[in-house]
C-alpha cells in the first residue's frame, strides 16, 4: 500500500502559476495550495473551539485531520464550506482562501461556495424520500434544471466513482434509505461527486463501516485525488497513514503539527503528537 | 430469581390485558352507539332523506341543505386554513429566528388551540360578520372555522417539520441548495405525511362543530342550497340539533338519521384524505 502511494507521489506534480497562492512542499515537490487558512478561530456561542489555525491545503492531494474526540476536527472542516455558521450562535474569525479568494468576504454567497466545496458527513444522510437515482442527482436537481439524458450519464459516472455502480445499477429506483450503511455512505459520496466540486470534505466517512467497505472507500479516495482536493477527518491513524499525503494533528482546538504524513507518523516534532500517535492519550 | 421472573411475567400479562381492554371497550361503545343511532333512524335514511329539504312534517324532512352546507364549508375552511397554517409552521420552523419571541409565539399558539370554540364564534361574529361585513354567509362561517383549526394545523405541521433530521437538512445545504430549495424539495416532502395527518384531524374537528357557527349566524331552517360564498347556510350538526330540540317524537328519527349522515361524511372525507396522502407518499416527490 505504502509503495503504491509512493509511486503516485513521484509522478511529476502539476504545478500551477501561484502568484496569489502559496505553495506547499510535499515530498520535496511543491504543489499549489488550494485552500489557505489564516488565523482561523471559531466559536459556538461564547465557547471558543478553534484557536488561530494556519494551514495550507494542497491541490489534488489528500489531507487528513486527526486528533482526539472534541478537539475541533469537525468544526474545522465545517468552516471550510461555511457550514459552521448554520449552527445558531456559531461564529468564525480569520480567513479561508479558496484559490486565493477569501470565502468569508462580503460578496461571497455561501450557497455557491458549497457547490465548489462538497461535504460527506460522519453519518450517512441520504434523502429518504428520493430514489437512489434522485439522491445522486439531488445536488443538480435541487439547484438547477437538469435535462433527462444527461442525468443518466451523471448518475452512472458518479456511482462508478463511488464504487457503487456494480452493486446498484439495477436498483436505481429504490428509495435511498433502503441501502446498507456502507452503501449509503458511498451513495452520499456519489451525491457529493455528482455536482463536481473542487474540494471534498469528508468527516469520518468510514467510522460506521466494516473493513471491506472501508477499504473500498479508501481505494476511491486514492483515485479521486486525481481530480479533487480531499480533506478527510479520521480517528483511525492507519487510515490517515494509508490515504493521506499530509496529516494535521489537532488538540484542544489548536493545530499542533502539520507535516507530510510519513514524517508526522515516523518522526513527530511535537511531544504531544508523539504521545497521541503512540496511544499515550486520546 | 425464578419466582421474581414469574411475578414480573404476571404483571406483564395483567398490563397487556388492561391495555387490550382499553382498546376494545371504547371500540365496543362506539359500535353500540352507531348501531343505536342506526336503529333509531329506523328507515328514515334513504335517497329522499339525502336529497330532501327541511319540512314541518318529519317524514318529509331531508338533510340536503345541511349536507351541502357542511361540505362547502369544509372545503372553504380547508382552502383558507391549510395554506396559512402550513405557511406559518414553515416560517416558524425553517425561517424564523429561534429565541424568546418564538417561544412566546409557540406557547400562545398552543393556548389558542385550547380556547373554547364558542369564543371563536364570537370572534368570527365581530370580525367577519360585522367588521368586514360578510354577513351571515358561508364565507364568514368558513373564516371562523379556519381560525378555529389554524392553531391545530400550525402545531401539527411544526411537529411534522421537526421530525426531519438536521443531518438530512445539512446534507442538502452542503450540496449548495438555498434555504427555499431545502425546504421545498427535501423538508416538505419528508414532513408531508405528518402535515396531512394533522390537517385531516383538524378539518374533522371543524365538521362536527356547531357552536361557533350558531354564533356567526348559520340558519337552522333553510330551504335552498348555497349558491355562492355569500349565501346563508346551515350545516349538519346544526340541523341535527334543531331536530333534536323539536317537541315531536318523530323528529328524533330525523336527528338519528342526520347523525348517521354526519358520521358517514366524516368517514368519507377522512378516507379520501388518507388515500390521497398515501398516493402522494408513493409518488416520486419531484
Ligand atoms: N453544535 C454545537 N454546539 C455547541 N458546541 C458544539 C457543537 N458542536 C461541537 N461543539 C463543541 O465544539 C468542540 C469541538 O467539536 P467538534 O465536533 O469539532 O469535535 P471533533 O474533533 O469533530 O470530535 P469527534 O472526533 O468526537 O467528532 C467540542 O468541545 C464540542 O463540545
Ligand atoms: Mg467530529
Amino acid at each position: 500500500m505504502l509503495i503504491e502511494t509512493k509511486e503516485k507521489r513521484e509522478a511529476p506534480p502539476r504545478v500551477r502559476s501561484a502568484n496569489l497562492t502559496e505553495v506547499v512542499a510535499i515530498q520535496n515537490a511543491s504543489v499549489k495550495a488550494k485552500l489557505q487558512v489564516e488565523g482561523l478561530s471559531a466559536w459556538f456561542g461564547t465557547n471558543k473551539v478553534l484557536f488561530g489555525i494556519r494551514m495550507q491545503i494542497p491541490e489534488n492531494r489528500v489531507t487528513a485531520i486527526i486528533g482526539p474526540s472534541g478537539c475541533g476536527k469537525s468544526t474545522f472542516i465545517r468552516t471550510l464550506n461555511r457550514m459552521h455558521e448554520m449552527v445558531v450562535g456559531a461564529r468564525v474569525e480569520g480567513q479561508v482562501r479558496l484559490d486565493g479568494q477569501d470565502i468569508y468576504a462580503q460578496d461571497i454567497d455561501p450557497v455557491l461556495l458549497r457547490r465548489r466545496v462538497g461535504m460527506v458527513f460522519q453519518k450517512p444522510n441520504p434523502f429518504p424520500t428520493m430514489s437512489i437515482r434522485d439522491n445522486v442527482l439531488a445536488g443538480l436537481r435541487l439547484t438547477r434544471a437538469l435535462d433527462r439524458g444527461r442525468g443518466e450519464e451523471i448518475v452512472e459516472t458518479a456511482l462508478r466513482q463511488a464504487a457503487l455502480w456494480e452493486e446498484l445499477s439495477d436498483r436505481l429506483d429504490e428509495p435511498g434509505g433502503s441501502l446498507s450503511g456502507g452503501q449509503q455512505q458511498r451513495l452520499v459520496i456519489a451525491r457529493a461527486l455528482a455536482v463536481e466540486p473542487d474540494v471534498i470534505l469528508m468527516d469520518e466517512p468510514c467510522s460506521a463501516l466494516d473493513p471491506i467497505a472501508t477499504a473500498r472507500i479508501e481505494d476511491r479516495i486514492h483515485a479521486l485525488k486525481e481530480k479533487y482536493t480531499i480533506v478527510i477527518v479520521t480517528h483511525n491513524m492507519q487510515q490517515a497513514a494509508r490515504v493521506a499525503d499530509r496529516t494535521a494533528f489537532f488538540l484542544l482546538g489548536e493545530l499542533i503539527e502539520y507535516e507530510n504524513t510519513n514524517d508526522l507518523f515516523t518522526a513527530p516534532k511535537d511531544k504531544r503528537t508523539e504521545d497521541y500517535i503512540t496511544g499515550k492519550f486520546g | 430469581m425464578t419466582a421474581r421472573r414469574t411475578r414480573s411475567h404476571m404483571y406483564e400479562k395483567a398490563f397487556i390485558g388492561l391495555a387490550l381492554a382499553a382498546v376494545v371497550l371504547p371500540l365496543l361503545l362506539l359500535a353500540v352507539l352507531i348501531a343505536d343511532v342506526i336503529v333509531d333512524s329506523s328507515g328514515r335514511l334513504g335517497f329522499d332523506f339525502l336529497t330532501g329539504y327541511p319540512s314541518r312534517k318529519p317524514e318529509q324532512a331531508g338533510i340536503l341543505p345541511g349536507l351541502a352546507g357542511s361540505i362547502y364549508l369544509i372545503l372553504l375552511t380547508a382552502a383558507m386554513a391549510l395554506p396559512v397554517g402550513v405557511g406559518a409552521a414553515l416560517y416558524l420552523e425553517e425561517y424564523g429566528k429561534k429565541g424568546r419571541l418564538s417561544n412566546l409565539i409557540e406557547v400562545n399558539i398552543s393556548n389558542l388551540a385550547g380556547v373554547p370554540s364558542i369564543i371563536y364564534g364570537l370572534l368570527g361574529l365581530e370580525m367577519f360578520v360585522r367588521t368586514i361585513g360578510l354577513g351571515r354567509s358561508l364565507l364568514a362561517g368558513a373564516g371562523t372555522m379556519a381560525l378555529l383549526i389554524l392553531p391545530i394545523i400550525i402545531i401539527s405541521s411544526r411537529e411534522a417539520l421537526r421530525t426531519v433530521p438536521l443531518s438530512v437538512r445539512e446534507g442538502a445545504y452542503a450540496l449548495g441548495a438555498t434555504r427555499w430549495q431545502v425546504t421545498r424539495k427535501v423538508v416538505l416532502p419528508m414532513a408531508f405525511p405528518g402535515i396531512l395527518t394533522g390537517s385531516i384531524l383538524a378539518v374533522s374537528r371543524a365538521i362536527g362543530e356547531a357552536a361557533p357557527l350558531i354564533v356567526v349566524g348559520a340558519l337552522a331552517y333553510i330551504a335552498f342550497l348555497p349558491d355562492s360564498v355569500n349565501s346563508p347556510f346551515t350545516v349538519l350538526p346544526i340541523q341535527i340539533f334543531n331536530w333534536v330540540s323539536r317537541p315531536q317524537e318523530e323528529f328524533l328519527k330525523n336527528a338519528a338519521a342526520g347523525s348517521v349522515v354526519l358520521l358517514a361524511t366524516l368517514l368519507i372525507l377522512n378516507s379520501i384524505a388518507i388515500v390521497l396522502r398515501n398516493r402522494l407518499q408513493k409518488r416520486r416527490t419531484w
